[in-house]
């Protein structure tokens, strides 16, 4: 038989990895949309007058085979030495069964954002205990959970601080012994505000000129040091005391709270968060409970379901940017729910115990090796302190510096004279005798045997922490294994079913993509450690930026931004910095449609603009009479605007580059919002319709997945003009300060988005826009009649969501769009997005990555519940007891009595839900009211979860 | 009874002024959780800030209606901020204000004008 080749090519399925319909689905998707090709509907959607010049051409996309194997090329241009220069960021052994069942873990990492408490039980249970853990280390009140990073954590500390403290004054103390990161970032974040940063030494405090002041403990350069003196003259002066403390030191150290600390905020990543160049970890941060109501973040409390059972929840929603829009506390969006997750496993892994004897042991190695150094002569400081030890060498710095290299340990340079040595976790005896030996000394591993002199009695941990139950919990892996199989198994994440949020495009994160995070090449690299060790990650940063720039039509790309919102606070900053070298310090005014999303306000309120609202008309779009209005108003002041496209409605607005040509007239920059990019990439480019800077939700269009609610990479990019005025960094320069604690943000993760495009190439990413816009018009187009789609185009096409109107039902019948969104779980769905852009409705995001089978099953728990609705229209369904009031169904509900006027059937197996494979929502639906007046953000006792 | 158009009421007591918000403003809000009441002895202008009030579905700033200084706040909001939908014009008072000019509360609605206003 004479051999045929078939027609499969490796890139091929790299293609149909990402977009879901199959070529003979896709064709009766179009047939139901009544076009003739992908095409076709395309040209009806995206109007021709905004389309790119050029193709996307990346070359051949690579497949998994070929990608992998390139990534490994890159991966070993990283050099993986020993570092041991802390400021910050530590080695740390993440137990294999938490990189296993979590960080590798689709079912954790593909999760969205808990804000749907009933189906995100398990991972809001993972977070309180990080609360938990928080509250208890720190020795305060109450804890949020998890924000970006450190030095991120100390700005808005600050700004918290501003907003509590009684003081009037408008200065800000900031110990000269804080990382030298977290002294920059507060300083960026500080100028805008019109806060003046005063650096000095804890002596130096004068607490009568300052609304709060910031110490870290242990210092950079080691230093322990009782803060409660400078606690009190803060208060007494009516300001607000911070701490910067490392976790791992508190396990040994008097807590912040015993010191009358207000705030505390660090850096979780030593709890077996791998160093990543920089990032993501979870950073931390803790307060008074009277300032809770002032707290940035997502706090997780307790409250009760419907059958009145404990029940999880994120509370305090309102304080955030989509109510309170630039009177939200912060711009802060997102969280670092995944490493958070990580090292609240690694304290219950561990337990009390076992945390304060893997400190014990990080200080008696810092012990032995200070007593080796001293033994040879060297003067060690500080005399007390954990982990951290600096020796100053005089001219001998580069010597011992490189020879430390050539023993593939990363010590730290201070000064011209000085250097700096942190012990963590991983440090072995033979770490210890390499630097030795780097010093010109021969000790031995056990001549130094070790004491406990090093910590002064008086800066001794008094209290307890770590009690409840959950971090008692028999540690064999078994149990620890079942214990997250357990919670997974609670929530609902993209290995169970479509995530249809409008704006958030929960599309697939693809194994392959994901593997190399993992490798040590990319996970155990220092965010600081010298350039020539870090050559694998400048290769990928370079390319990626390369070709996003290719993928925008921007000229330059900054990394650092660690989410969204971020993203939208660097921009801003870069156009105010911009300006400001003009000598145009008068820009302020920064226009915004009232459509937009609620961190745009909120960030460029801090930012230091002011907003400017512009209206919609009715379908959505911005009022361009009213935005030519509002830009002329402002005249000379005009800073920016910032848009979303197509907006958030949805819509390929013709008029963008109008916008964009009025806020040029009067010498504004644009902002265009990258949060819709998905609908764009390779079809219409940011910067070819006159947009001066943007940012990309990687973890959005460019497949980092949402890991249950962070992390986050948005970074920006910019046109040639903005370029010097990006976000600097005191390791790799800059002319403007950072905006991150690391200069590539959470380097770590950027192998996702690379390996993502590289897969695609630009035919791949092109079709997967035009499928995620096919995919959104499919639903839009079956769900007609029974639900209105709102703010279609021209031609009757949605972008790549559509907003499904369900208020008219709440006038009609009450069912609200929260009833529908907790019947959809009964269906097996996460909810689309609530009540956003407009309330009461749902907005609807399919991604590409569908198939047609999934969107169909949707497509039939939508029409179901429409019928059900229309049952109580007719009076034939009861209008309180019926199956979407009492929605979720448990299975509680179904082994109590029935007495409801619907079956069993109908209330548990509605059209959609899978038979075999049902998803139980493991709680009823939780009562918002009930947690927000009993805030309860700890662990309960576990007596509240007896059943009665 | 005086009525602002930000939806709060205003009785005169005595030589003071206590301040609430109307029945239809805790209707809109939704259930109540959390009042922040403004600190005893405070001096306001008309238009600050003075009472932050939090439902599950909204925040919003009470505005001090008039110029003067906050004698007297309603602590039982503190643990029982749901007062204000069950007696928003009696029990789920806000503060009690000492007014230099009280003529400055003939510029505000009457009942029958706020009822037309939100009609």
């Amino acid at each position: 038989m004479p051999f045929t080749p078939t027609d499969y090519l490796p890139y091929d399925f790299a293609n149909r990895r990402h977009i879901g319909p199959s070529p003979a689905e896709m064709a009766q998707m179009l047939e139901v949309l009544g076009v003739g090709s992908l095409d076709e509907l395309i040209e009806q959607t995206v109007p021709e007058s905004i389309r790119q010049a050029k193709p996307l051409d990346f070359g051949k996309p690579k497949s998994e085979r070929g990608l992998l194997y390139e990534m490994r090329q890159v991966a070993k241009k990283n050099k993986v030495f020993t570092s041991m220069i802390g400021q910050g960021y530590h080695g740390t052994v993440t137990p294999p069964a938490i990189q296993r069942n979590i960080l590798e873990n689709p079912a954790w990492y593909t999760a969205y954002t808990p804000y749907q408490p009933e189906i995100s039980q398990g991972r809001l249970e993972a977070l309180l205990n990080y609360q938990t853990m928080i509250t208890d280390l720190t020795g305060l009140d109450i804890a949020n959970a998890s924000l970006l990073d450190e030095a991120t954590a100390a700005a808005e500390a600050m700004t918290m601080a501003q907003r509590v403290a009684k003081s009037k004054a408008m200065a800000f103390f900031v110990d000269e012994n804080c990382h030298p990161q977290n002294i920059d970032v507060i300083k960026t974040r500080a100028a805008p505000l019109g806060i003046e940063v005063i650096v000095g030494g804890p002596d130096e405090l004068d607490a009568d000129e300052v609304f709060g002041a910031v110490f870290q403990y242990p210092g950079t350069y080691g230093h322990l040091r009782d803060f409660s003196a400078e606690m009190e003259a803060l208060h007494a002066a009516k300001a607000v005391g911070i701490v910067i403390a490392d976790p791992m030191a508190l396990t040994l150290l008097k807590e912040p709270g015993a010191m009358g600390a207000d705030i505390a905020v660090g850096s979780t990543q030593r709890f077996g968060v791998p160093l990543g160049f920089g990032g993501p970890h979870a950073a931390y941060m803790a307060c008074r409970d009277s300032m809770k109501r002032s707290m940035p973040g997502r706090i997780v409390g307790v409250s009760i379901d419907s059958h009145g059972h404990p029940a999880y929840r994120l509370s305090l929603q309102t304080r955030e940017q989509h109510i309170r829009r630039e009177k939200a506390t912060s711009n802060v969006c997102t969280a670092q729910a995944l490493l958070a997750v990580m090292a609240s496993f690694y304290a219950v892994f561990h337990g009390p115990e076992g945390l304060k004897a893997i400190a014990q042991r990080i200080h008696r190695k810092a012990d032995r090796l200070a007593r080796g150094l001293e033994a040879g002569g060297f003067k060690v400081e500080p005399e007390y302190f954990f982990d951290t030890i600096t020796i100053d060498v005089g001219p001998m710095q580069g010597v011992i510096y490189n020879a430390a290299l050539a023993e593939e340990i990363n010590l730290r340079k201070i000064g011209d004279s000085r250097l700096g040595i942190t012990v963590d976790e991983t440090v072995r005896p033979g770490n210890l005798e390499a630097v030795w030996r780097a010093f010109g000394l021969n000790h031995s591993r056990d001549e130094f045997p070790a004491d406990y002199h090093r910590i002064p009695p008086t800066m001794g941990r008094k209290s307890e922490y770590l009690t409840h139950p959950v971090f008692h919990m028999n540690r064999a892996e078994t149990e620890m294994m079942r214990y997250m199989r357990r919670l997974a198994d609670r929530d609902l994440a993209l290995d169970r079913a479509m995530i249809p949020l409008g704006s958030c495009t929960m599309k697939l994160n693809s194994a392959a993509e994901l593997m190399p995070i993992s490798w040590p090449e990319f996970s155990e690299i220092h965010p600081f450690a010298p350039r020539d060790q870090v050559q694998g990650y400048c290769q990928m940063i370079d390319d990626l930026s390369e070709k996003l720039c290719e993928i925008t039509g921007y000229d330059a790309m900054s990394m650092q931004p660690n989410s969204g919102a971020q993203g939208e606070y660097a921009g801003l900053l870069t156009i105010r910095a911009y300006h400001h070298s003009r000598g145009e310090d008068n820009r302020n005014v920064c226009l915004i449609p009232v459509s937009a999303h609620g961190t745009n306000p909120a960030s460029a309120h801090m930012a230091g603009f002011k907003v400017v609202v512009v209206k919609s008309d009715d379908h959505g779009n911005i009022d361009l009479v009213d935005f030519r209005a509002k830009a002329e108003a402002a005249g000379e002041n005009l800073a920016a605007c910032m848009i979303t496209y197509p907006s958030t409605h949805g819509v390929f607005e013709e008029t963008v580059r109008e916008v964009c040509a009025i806020t040029h007239e009067f010498g504004g920059q644009v902002y265009l919002d990258g949060a819709n990019l998905n609908a764009m990439v390779g079809l219409v480019k940011p910067g070819e319709l006159g947009s001066d800077v943007s940012h990309l939700n990687l973890h959005k269009t460019f497949a980092i997945p949402h890991g249950g609610g962070g992390p986050g990479m948005g970074p920006i990019g910019v046109k040639a003009h903005l370029a010097p005025f990006l976000p600097g960094h005191a390791t790799t320069g800059g002319r403007e300060g950072p905006v991150s604690a690391a200069p590539y943000g959470s380097a770590s993760i950027l192998p996702i988005s690379w390996a993502y495009v590289l897969m695609m190439g630009g035919t791949g990413l092109t079709n997967a826009t035009k499928v995620a816009i096919m995919n959104a018009n499919y639903i839009a187009k079956r769900l007609e009649g029974a639900y209105e789609v709102l703010f279609k185009g021209d031609q009757g096409r949605v972008a790549h969501e559509c907003i499904l109107d369900t208020r008219p039902y709440d006038e009609s019948v009450h069912v609200s769009v929260d009833d529908i969104a907790k019947r959809l779980m009964d269906c097996g769905f996460h909810a689309p997005t609530m009540s956003w852009p407009v309330a009461g409705t749902l907005m609807v995001e399919p991604t590409e990555s569908e198939t047609k089978a999934e969107l169909d099953r949707f497509c039939e728990a939508m029409l179901a519940i429409r019928e059900e609705i229309a049952a109580i229209e007719r009076g034939e369904m009861d209008a309180e007891n019926n199956p979407l009031k009492n929605a979720p169904h448990t299975v509680q509900d179904l082994v109590n009595d029935w007495d409801r006027p619907y079956s069993r059937e109908q209330g548990c197996f509605p059209p959609g839900a899978f038979r075999v494979d049902k998803y139980w929502p493991p709680v009823g639906r939780v009562d918002n009211v009930y947690g927000d007046r009993h805030l309860v953000c700890t662990c309960p006792p576990l007596e509240d979860y007896i059943d009665d | 009874m005086k009525f602002t158009e930000e939806h709060e009421w205003l009785d005169v007591d005595g030589d003071l002024v206590v301040v609430g918000i109307t029945e239809h403003a805790s209707e809109q809000l939704g259930d109540i959780v959390f009042v922040e009441v403004p600190e005893v002895d405070t001096a306001v202008t008309k238009g600050d800030e003075v009472v932050v009030i939090e439902s599950v579905k909204a925040a919003s700033d009470i505005l001090a209606p008039l110029d003067g200084e906050i004698v007297e706040v309603n602590e039982a909001l503190e643990d029982n901020p749901g007062l204000v939908n069950e007696d928003p014009t009696g029990k789920g008072w806000f503060f009690k204000m000492k007014v230099e000019d009280m003529s400055a509360l003939d510029d505000y609605m009457d009942e029958a004008e706020y009822k037309d206003f939100i009609a």
